[in-house]
């Protein structure tokens, strides 16, 4: 069996296991490449359904035409989505754009915030997230189930066993649990895959006519497109086969202090 | 090998993608081990730097947090991403990197080597396909380079190379790396894994990890790169038998789907499948993929769907087999178990077992062994206490709620372990070891359900192994009166108490009903004895200690029972009192009725009783009470069953 598949494989069978152990399950879909193809293989898990509801955490900072994008798909694929959004903080503005909060604070009130709100609003005892542990080293430290406490906090020094694919499936009230079936796999596998699977990605990822596209996306004040001329997916991939520049280099949250992204995770970001 | 095209329009045998790295078609996890300060994340540093595999400004940006924070620059800090495991230098968690050569892509996993976080290596290292153990040259063999060596042998890992590590510190001498190697090589020798090789290295300088290093030029070996490239990938057991554990059935549109992973061997459409352990049998109508071409088989790895050509009940949890080669379905194996658990794993308790996709509850019927994997010595405990402790090894016996369907870990891996959650935690896991089970097999002239047990498959060994006890007929007899019933019941009241299965088979039972049509006459009594006979073996062959309470007078019809049982299972007891004594203790008014003609035939009054010659207890029950009576019995009991391993 091909390595493509194997990932696959491994992903249907966490995907499968999450579905019939969490009644009130919900995906995380950022609209990026990782969700989507996340979203592609719940599909294939399903055969052709999603049996739960997407979850979009909003920033409203989002590049717009992720949004339309989205909307299109969800129409197609014939999905359910919940749209969460920061509304209290939206409002008072007290965001990183407007100059009155660090990139960080803004990332923990629009994103984590926003997320810990709809989970609550919806009851979800299960969230699943397209994050890979190629992406960033605290991420490398993951388990696919991934215990968070009432508060969303990651109790990253006590984290469950995991082996031989038995997972941790058995909770306190009150805790939620993050499933992550596409941990094992890296940036370049998820191009991989959607060149094999034919599966449908925004067009920011492609290079423009400026030469620059996305490597990662995120809300356009803190995300900044790369040099490329990889206006195809084989050229992506081709391309990613001989950098040496990290995927998340485009991400400035990153990057405020050492442990900035440890700390956001933590607290239970994404 | 020519470089003429003589043959015109064949395909070249050796193609490569246009331009740049050829793709890597395979992929190989190996876990990092070995005891803490060893070295391990370092390895991992060095082997990235070496290998130009750290993606740019990386190098660059640990130098500079190191300088901040005014420590010297580690290579460790590569891996050890959390805060608190940079502020102690010391691996706390597992972590996955990615490389390549240009044969395959490596996913290297770190494991820490603290004892504090052993489950955490455990995670690691059950994810990996191969293993380098690092040792430090100037420590040597230390506590946890054995028992990590251990537990890749009980986590199946079977490629190991060991690289000794430190080399600097030993002045690169061929000596101190002989001597480390014949210790350590000893000791993964006890545990069951034979090294690829040995490789001296220093991570810190590079040497022999992605080049040769001039420091130590008696090396003749490999570097630690090309010994990568050497291991193997293995692939899911697709030439064993079929393993297909639901994980889910979907009725997501007019279809009913049975999902799941293949575990081991492969289905194709038509196969009759057998669901164990309901023993549902029916037969695959076809595989089922989203966005894949269409195809009548799959095999061990792939996770697929199958609907069925007649509609049985099936639901998570089952495991689908061949009708030829089905799982072993028992409620008791032999296990050996390694605990992380804080709490100790123990007796008395309930546990979750969780096998595939089954769980049910269990409970540790036996410990036989507790080990210390570091040293494999048995772990002494103060008052005999029998548990396994956080961090030991177990070897028990465990016993199920409901049957479980496995198979020993010898036959098929992924059915053949388990993890053991104790309360909302996963704290152990375990491998099912040998042993004499019962084999369900299919027989296809057979549609009783009952095969498992018509066919004879489980023997009377594995049974008395499963009870702890022989099954057994206690035959009483002696006259009415003479005090059979009241031995009976309260020798079954003991036994019982003594956690023994059995059971009384009482006249006044039979006679209402397995005898209901017979009278006393000499024929009908005959008769009656042989039914009862008949039953009582039935209890015996089943495990049961089986106690009847029957007049039965003659001696013949009591030979004819004694014929139908295995020599030492039936026990004559002859509960003696004289007639007068029994005549007037009376308790059912009986000798009365005899007396006064109302009951004909009665034994001792109107029809004979055959006394035993030589009987195997002889209770006179004139001069015992029922307690002494009882007790005689026990105690024979007891010295029959001295000799085997098994007590009555």
């Amino acid at each position: 069996m091909d390595y493509l598949s194997k990932l696959e494989n491994q992903s249907i069978y966490i995907l499968r296991e999450a579905f019939a152990k969490f009644e009130n399950l919900a995906m995380l879909w950022s609209i990026g490449k990782d969700s989507t193809v996340l979203l592609w293989l719940a599909r294939k898990a399903f055969f052709g359904h999603v049996p739960f509801p997407l979850v979009h955490v909003d920033t409203t900072y989002k590049i717009p035409s992720m949004i339309e994008y989205r909307d299109r798909l969800c129409k197609e694929w014939n999905l359910q989505l919940v749209v969460g959004k920061n509304e209290e903080v939206l409002k008072s503005g007290a965001t990183f754009p407007n100059g009155k909060a660090t990139r960080v604070e803004c990332c923990g009130t629009l994103k984590k915030d926003a997320l810990k709100q709809v989970l609550d609003q919806h009851h979800f005892t299960g969230v699943i997230v397209g994050v890979r542990r190629d992406e960033e080293p605290t991420r490398a430290k993951e388990r696919y189930f991934s215990p968070r406490d009432k508060n969303m906090e990651w109790n990253v020094e006590d984290q469950p066993p995991e082996l031989w694919d038995q997972f941790k499936t058995d909770y306190e009230k009150g805790a939620h649990i993050r499933i992550h079936p596409l941990l094992h796999w890296t940036e370049l596998n998820v191009w991989e895959y959607i060149e094999r699977e034919n599966i449908p990605v925004t067009p920011l990822y492609f290079a423009n006519a400026k030469n620059e596209r996305y490597r990662s996306l995120g809300c356009f004040p803190c995300t900044f497109p790369i040099h490329s001329t990889a206006r195809t997916v084989p050229e992506i991939i081709e391309e990613l086969r001989n950098t040496k520049v990290p995927e998340r280099s485009g991400r400035a949250q990153d990057k405020e202090s050492e442990d900035a992204f440890e700390k956001l995770r933590r607290d239970g970001y994404m | 090998m020519t470089h003429k095209d003589s043959t015109p329009g064949k395909t070249p045998m050796e193609t490569h993608p246009p331009g740049g790295t050829a793709a890597p078609h395979e992929q190989l996890k190996i876990v990092i081990v070995g005891h803490v300060d060893h070295g391990k994340s370092t390895f991992v540093g060095r082997l990235f730097h070496d290998t130009g595999s750290l993606p740019d400004g990386k190098l660059e940006q640990l130098q500079k947090a190191a300088e901040r924070r005014g420590v010297p620059f580690e290579w460790a800090n590569l891996m050890d991403a959390l805060q608190s495991e940079r502020d102690q230098n010391i691996t706390i968690d597992t972590a996955q990197i990615w490389f390549q050569t240009p044969k395959r892509q490596y996913v290297i996993i770190d494991a820490p080597g603290h004892k504090e976080f052993l489950k955490n290596m455990i995670t690691g290292a059950a994810n990996a396909e191969a293993a380098l153990l690092l040792i430090d040259a100037h420590e040597g063999v230390q506590e946890n380079s054995r028992r990590h060596g251990y537990l890749l042998n009980l986590l199946g890992i079977r490629q190991v190379a060991v690289l000794v590590n430190k080399m600097d510190l030993e002045n690169y001498s061929e000596a101190r790396f002989n001597q480390i190697e014949t210790e350590y090589r000893q000791w993964l020798d006890t545990v069951g894994i034979t090294p690829k090789v040995f490789i001296p290295i220093a991570a810190k300088h590079g040497d022999n990890i992605a080049s040769i290093s001039a420091r130590m030029p008696w090396w003749h070996g490999p570097t630690v790169l090309a010994t990568l490239d050497d291991f193997k990938v293995s692939d899911p057991p697709i030439n064993q038998p079929l393993r297909f554990p639901i994980q889910d059935v979907y009725r997501f549109d007019e279809r009913r789907i049975l999902a799941g992973r293949i575990e081991a061997g492969s289905i194709k459409v038509g196969d009759r499948l057998v669901f164990s352990p309901t023993n549902k049998v029916s037969t695959v109508k076809s595989i089922e993929r989203w966005n894949a071409p269409a195809t009548e088989s799959a095999a061990a790895g792939e996770s697929v769907g199958i609907t069925l050509t007649e509609q049985i009940f099936v639901e998570r949890g089952v495991i689908a087999a061949l009708e030829t080669a089905p799982p072993y379905e028992l409620t008791r194996f032999k296990a050996r178990v390694f605990w992380l658990g804080k709490k100790p794993l123990a007796r008395k308790k309930k546990y979750k077992l969780k096998l595939t996709t089954q769980e049910v509850e269990c409970e540790v019927d036996s410990i036989e062994k507790v080990i210390d994997a570091s040293t494999l010595a048995t772990v002494s405990r103060s008052h005999n206490e029998l548990f396994v402790g956080r961090h030991e090894v177990g070897d028990l016996t465990l016993r199920t709620r409901k049957p479980l369907a496995f198979d020993t870990l010898n036959d098929i891996v992924p059915t053949g372990r388990f993890v053991i959650v104790d309360g909302l935690d996963v704290s152990g896991g375990g491998i099912i070891a040998e042993d004499n089970y019962p084999r369900r097999t299919h027989d296809g002239h057979t549609k009783s359900d009952n095969i498992y047990w018509s066919h004879g498959k489980v023997t009377v060994a594995q049974r008395e192994a499963r009870n702890g006890q022989q099954g057994r007929v206690l035959w009483l007899t002696g006259l009415s009166g003479s005090g059979k019933s009241t031995i009976a019941t309260e020798l079954e009241r003991q036994l019982f108490n003594q956690g023994r299965h059995v059971y009384v088979l009482d006249g006044d039972i039979a006679r209402h009903g397995l005898c209901s049509d017979l009278g006393f006459s000499h024929e009908d009594r005959k008769e009656n004895i042989r039914r009862i006979g008949e039953v009582a073996r039935l209890f015996a062959d089943s495990g049961v200690i089986c106690i009847t309470a029957f007049i039965s007078p003659y001696r013949s019809d009591r030979d004819l029972v004694r014929k139908i049982l295995p020599r030492d299972r039936f026990v004559e007891v002859y509960v003696n009192a004289p007639v007068q004594v029994c005549e007037k203790r009376d308790p059912k008014g009986l000798y009365a009725k005899a007396r006064s003609g109302q009951i004909k035939e009665f034994t001792g009054v109107s029809a004979p009783y055959e006394a035993p010659p030589a009987p195997d207890i002889e209770l006179r029950t004139d001069k015992l009470t029922v307690a002494e009576s009882v007790a005689a019995i026990m105690e024979y009991l007891a010295l029959q069953g001295a000799d085997s391993e098994v007590s009555i």
